[in-house]
């Protein structure tokens, strides 16, 4: 039941796009039309299938201050404290994670791998991925509750950025002021549907 | 000063906007903004890490295999940031922690990388730390803007200080909730753009 709340709270209350505005440079590039925008939905949902979990073990076995104890023996890796290398470390799991997914779809269904193809190197650098590694790690939480905030920030994600998808479609046939058009009408409907989730915002589970 | 540093230097905060024209970055432009402070101190971090990643991917720039420059380009930032994050812990920790992730994140704000790309693996160290520089300013222009805003409309204050007394603290201005909020943030972006591409109708997109 827990899982299921962690996950619930990651899609609804703290939509990565909505209310954390991370993973925003692709949430607005890649979401002229539907079908590519599902794409990149699905392969983020995986990539932080795995790269979540994956970051909370190295998280707990070699950077938090004594986790070496398995390798050096309890007291001398009392002293060691490696928290600072987070980043590099999370950020190189996440490259490699993303180019070995990629080798991995191209060999074994090369269909799905035609439809994602351009968006997985894209998603190395997606602050959604990174950012969901970083909170979890304030979080504080363990290896299946990281797997279940993972993947509930991917599920958040790709709702959000396929719904604002299939507006911006419809959008083509209004008449929006020159001056709004692309960039800026994409603002404001991201900002109504913000402001959607925030009814969300109060509850708690 | 010749023409084209001249490009270089002016081009970003303007036509060339990292934030509202390239749409680089917008992450943290949105997250950090509801306060004025962290916002000028995560405008100095993005400084420090863009110009400092210019240059020594600029440098590196014909050593660099192409195969891995994004794993390559991808270390050198994260160790910047991590350089820029213990700096801030050290000499301003309410903020650091008031910015808790978005620190973080700026190894994958999109500026750097961007500018690494398009600029960097292009150009030599003197002209891509100038580019560094000048996108930094331009997002840190809408960043303070955005910032500004916010908290002036949304708490009644600047840095801290109150300037519009708020109606709970006994003056006379209602705090508009929606500007601390995350929409608040889209729209104002949004407003900005229209502003900006209603001034210069050149930057208008079709359709």
């Amino acid at each position: 039941m827990e899982l299921v709340n962690i996950f619930i709270k990651a899609v609804f209350i703290e939509n990565m796009a909505l209310v954390f505005f991370l993973g925003m440079c692709s949430f607005l590039a890649v979401s002229k039309k539907v079908e590519t925008a599902n794409g990149l939905g699905m392969a983020v949902v995986f990539v932080l299938l795995i790269t979540t979990p994956l970051n909370n073990l190295i998280s707990n076995y070699f950077l938090k201050e004594g986790a070496l104890s398995w390798l050096l023996g309890a007291e001398r890796a009392a002293g060691i404290d490696l928290t600072f290398l987070a980043f590099i470390a999370y950020i190189a799991t996440i490259a490699a994670t993303v180019q070995l997914v990629e080798m991995t779809i191209d060999k074994f269904s090369p269909a799905l791998y035609a439809s994602l193809g351009v968006f997985l190197p894209l998603i190395a650098v997606n602050c959604a991925i990174l950012g969901s590694s970083l909170f979890m790690d304030l979080k504080e939480l363990t290896l299946t509750q990281s797997a279940a905030y993972g993947v509930g920030n991917g599920v958040g994600f790709w709702l959000a950025i396929v719904a604002l998808a299939a507006i911006r479609e419809k959008l083509k046939y209004s008449n929006v002021p020159p001056a709004l058009r692309g960039l800026g009408i994409t603002f404001m409907i991201t900002g109504l549907m913000a402001m959607a989730f925030t009814i969300f915002g109060g509850i708690q589970i | 000063m010749d023409k084209q540093t001249k490009k270089i230097l002016v081009d970003p905060l303007h036509v060339t906007n990292p934030i509202t024209i390239q749409v680089l970055g917008i992450c943290s432009a949105l997250a950090v903004t509801t306060q004025l402070k962290p916002a000028i101190v995560m405008s100095l971090a993005l400084t420090f890490v863009l110009v400092c990643s210019n240059t020594l991917i600029s440098l590196l720039r014909n050593k660099i295999p192409g195969s891995i420059r994004i794993i390559t380009q991808l270390a050198i930032i994260a160790s910047l940031v991590i350089v820029a994050d213990q700096i801030l812990r050290a000499y301003a920790f309410d903020v650091a922690r008031q910015l808790s992730v978005f620190v973080g994140l700026i190894i994958t704000n999109c500026i750097v990388m961007g500018r690494a790309e398009a600029f960097a693996m292009g150009n030599p160290p003197g002209k891509a730390a100038l580019d560094g520089f000048a996108n930094s300013m331009g997002y840190s222009l809408i960043l303070i803007t955005v910032a500004f805003f916010r908290e002036l409309l949304g708490s009644g204050k600047l840095m801290g200080h109150t300037v519009l007394e708020r109606t709970m603290d006994g003056g006379w201005y209602a705090p508009n909730g929606l500007m601390v909020l995350s929409p608040g943030a889209f729209f104002l972006i949004g407003i900005f753009i229209w502003i900006q591409r209603s001034a210069t109708p050149a930057l208008n997109e079709e359709a």
